[in-house]
């Protein structure tokens, strides 16, 4: 029997919940690595009465990027001058980043670290024969002076599977159970009443009862990591989850702050990285602690060649660095596929082979060897047991054992994200030191610093990890650091703003309707066809994720076209995105579970829009690798060497795009 | 590579309002259908693969199948998680078995300091907790 249809999930949705109101002063919006840093460092600087929410869309336990577990913490300065930090960061990146964020990051994350490790997270070791050992040997804690086992020079190998939750428990024991609500998917910031451009709440809804919830605060970070399935991503049955960025994470950070007024900057930027192919294991493993090089479909191994040291000296002095930014890597990688000369393979085999004849060769009897080499493979196994138990499980299916046969790698479709080796976000103040630049412009959206550190251009609005734009390659631990660093300053924004009370433009009620509008639409019309997913009076969730992706991926350079679009292509695709945002207020929700979906989808089609308007106003092509602009083919660093940053007016509706400048605080001579 | 429930194993976490699955999954997938107690993944398609709730189950009643548009079938890939660390299974196409166990954490699960008594000093400087002149750029 066709009618009546019935919504999909458990929990079915109410047209008329329940709607709650709080008040407090710091709200903590997500619960990933960066979240966890504020909300453990928070209650170090607060007066006792100083009232603090987190709220988490998931639960902290494995919520975030970190979810699944790490292999590797891939910030950690250590023994570096942190200047060498900040210039591998500006050259990864291409010349266009904030030093400053990136300096005051490198100073921090080391003791973030170290808390890391003395919670329990197994850190691996240098034992005295220069071995490495895991975690859990006895050894010196790295705040003892203990060697841990770096494969770049910035990276530590860990037994990361609990990461997460070591990291996450400190973090909820310091807040208190009563101040975290988990299963709440804020979707929207909401500013003051009274006074302009002043934080003064959130609301969003709970994923477990029919409930909206409107927050008061007088001041809010907002961590939701990057943007997921915001282009058509390479497999698109059930393999569409097995993104490499976690799939749960849908530009909420981007969107809610953009809305509210917060300036972006870098939204052109984003990241496509090379990954094992369809399992979208990490590969830094791989190139840097087991020395694999990778080889195009003739056998050669094409990035070592004459021809790339001549087309990585196109892009100087980016090319020039020992260490290839990773979206030239890139750029190679797609020369070689674009040539037909694929697939591209990391050779583990050599590699792992590579090892063994070098212990021989020394003399290791065979006995030895066997045991040398069970520790070799454990510790390539982790490296995806850790962290992508999917590849693990597409070598189990295909019979793949690393050290007989390499697997092929492959550029994935394009994530945005500020934390990685990618750096959209949004424009933050710096700390208010003396050597942070002191630019005298009227506008926040050219300054560097305004008061409090990585504070958006909108007053008591924070944000950290990937939420900060123009400062890469924080990873996990640096992530953590700039939560600690917002937790601080919330408590002195608190202390230098007493009499600020928040009060909302809209009624509580207003927002509910707003937030169940979904709900509405699909009871109101789920009876018009025998079919719940089609029917002319509204789309849902999944279906309108589907023409986001397409209309990205054809026209905004995805994989379609091999990273390549244009002016034309681009303004192409803001006209589908604006049908798109026409059509999102007629996505329908039948139960909470697709209600988040309805929200989620909402915010991507938003983050995503800034991108695009991004890269359409920079005219040149800042990262080849990770998209070309075919009419502006070169990196072009006499015009474009400078921050785009974008900002939404939420009075006029009105976007606004500049051009803003790069003030180098470390040396550039010698650039590396 | 969504994970999947089976039935003879799954207790809905006996009547619970709150499954385990469903309290761990980051991506609000796993739900309990409460006429047959039984739990399920309602999205496969948005499965990261996380095994958040394979590691929780109690009952040990979650696995994973590959993804069905590149995985070829028969293998899996399964662990058993304690607190101090977790063994993991490979079991290949061809029958083929590995075994991998790695330490997880080094401390007691409740045991991490989060320094609930200490309290930073100056407000108006850059210092976090535990921390006393930092450097600026040379």
């Amino acid at each position: 029997m066709a009618l009546p249809n019935k919504p999909k999930g458990e929990l079915l949705a109410d047209v008329n919940p329940e709607v709650v109101e709080m008040d407090v002063d710091v709200l903590i919006v997500g619960g990933g690595m960066a979240a966890c840093g504020t909300a453990f460092e928070i209650k170090k600087w607060a007066p006792e009465d100083l009232k603090i929410l987190l709220v988490d869309k998931a639960s902290v336990e494995r919520s975030g990027a970190v979810a699944q577990g790490l292999s590797a913490i891939n910030t950690y300065i250590g023994e570096n001058p942190i200047e060498d930090y900040v210039k591998m960061v500006r050259n990864d990146l291409m010349g266009v980043v904030r030093e400053d964020l990136i300096y005051d990051c490198g100073r921090h994350v080391d003791e973030s670290v170290k808390l890391f490790e003395e919670w329990g997270l197994p850190i691996w070791k240098k034992d005295a024969d220069g071995e490495n050992i895991d975690g859990a040997k006895p050894a010196k804690s790295l705040r003892e002076g203990g060697t841990p086992v770096r494969t770049g020079k910035w990276q530590i190998m860990i037994n990361g599977e609990s990461y997460k939750p070591i990291v996450a428990e400190p973090a909820l024991t310091a807040l208190g159970a009563d101040n975290v609500l988990e299963r709440l998917f804020i979707v929207k910031l909401l500013l003051d009443k009274n006074k302009p451009n002043q934080i003064a709440g959130a609301a969003g809804f709970s994923t477990r009862e029919n409930k909206v919830v409107v927050i008061r605060c007088k001041t809010a970070m907002v961590a939701c990591g990057g943007a997921v399935n915001i282009f058509r991503p390479r497999s698109t049955g059930e393999g569409k989850g097995r993104a490499w960025y976690p799939v749960w994470n849908a530009g909420s950070t981007y969107t809610m702050c953009a809305q509210v007024g917060a300036t972006l900057t870098m939204m052109e930027n984003r990241i496509t990285p090379s990954r094992f192919k369809d399992g979208y294991v990490p590969v830094g493993a791989w190139f840097l602690l087991f020395k694999a090089k990778v080889a195009n479909g003739l056998g050669e191994f094409y990035a070592m060649g004459d021809a790339a040291t001549e087309e990585l000296a196109k892009f100087m002095p980016y090319g020039g660095s020992p260490v290839t930014p990773t979206c030239l890597r890139n750029h190679l990688m797609i020369n070689e596929l674009k040539e037909g000369r694929g697939p591209i393979y990391m050779a583990t085999d050599v590699a792992l082979n590579a090892f063994l004849d070098e212990r021989r060769d020394a003399g290791m009897d065979e006995k030895k060897l066997k045991k040398f080499w069970k520790h070799l493979e454990s510790e390539a196994w982790e490296d995806f047991l850790d962290m992508s138990v999917g590849q693990a499980g597409l070598w189990a299916g295909t019979n793949t054992e690393p050290e007989k046969v390499g697997s092929e790698i492959m550029p994935t479709e394009p994530y945005m994200l500020g934390s990685h080796s990618g750096c959209c976000g949004i424009w933050c103040s710096g700390p208010e030191e003396d050597w942070v630049p002191d630019v005298q412009n009227d506008s926040r959206a050219h300054k560097y610093k305004w008061g409090y550190n990585r504070m958006t251009t909108v007053d008591g609005l924070f944000t950290s990890g990937d939420g900060v734009g123009a400062s890469g390659h924080k990873f996990s631990s640096g992530s953590h650091a700039e939560g600690r660093i917002c937790a601080k300053q919330m408590v002195k924004f608190c202390r230098d703003n007493p009499d600020f009370t928040p009060e909302l433009k809209q009624t509580a009620q207003e927002l509910a309707d707003e937030i169940y509008a979904p709900v509405r639409l699909y009871s109101e019309f789920v009876g018009e066809s025998t079919a719940a997913d089609v029917n002319p009076n509204y789309c849902k969730p999944a279906g309108l994720m589907m023409r986001l992706m397409k209309a990205t991926d054809e026209y905004g350079g995805g994989v379609a076209t091999y990273y390549m679009t244009s002016g034309k292509l681009l303004n192409m695709c803001l006209d589908l995105l604006q049908l798109l945002r026409e059509d999102a207020a007629k996505m329908a929700a039948g139960d909470l579970h697709e209600l988040l979906r309805c929200w989620e989808n909402y915010h991507r089609i938003w983050c995503v829009e800034t991108h695009i308007r991004h890269i359409e106003f920079r005219e040149e092509s800042r990262y080849p690798g990770f998209y070309y602009r075919s009419d502006f083919p070169n990196v072009d660093d006499e015009n474009w060497k400078c921050f785009v940053n974008s900002t939404f007016d939420p009075e006029t509706q009105e976007w606004k795009c500049e051009k803003v400048e790069v003030i180098n605080l470390v040396e550039t001579d010698p650039w590396l | 590579m969504p994970s999947y429930v089976e039935p003879a194993k799954c207790d809905g976490c006996k009547g619970g309002d709150k499954t385990a699955c469903m309290y761990i999954c980051p991506n609000d997938l796993m739900v309990l259908n409460v006429e047959t107690m039984l739990a399920y993944n309602q999205e496969p398609d948005a499965c990261w693969e996380c095994y958040s709730c394979v590691k929780i189950c109690p009952q040990g009643a979650i696995f994973v199948r590959g993804y069905d548009d590149f995985v070829p079938m028969g293998g899996q890939v399964h662990p058993m998680r304690s607190s101090d660390s977790i063994m993991w299974t490979v079991k290949f196409r061809n029958g083929n078995l590995k075994r991998f166990k790695f330490p997880i954490r080094t401390t007691a699960e409740g045991a991490a300091n989060a320094y609930g008594a200490e309290k930073g000093a100056n407000l108006d400087d850059e210092c976090l907790l535990l921390e006393a002149d930092l450097p600026t750029p040379k």
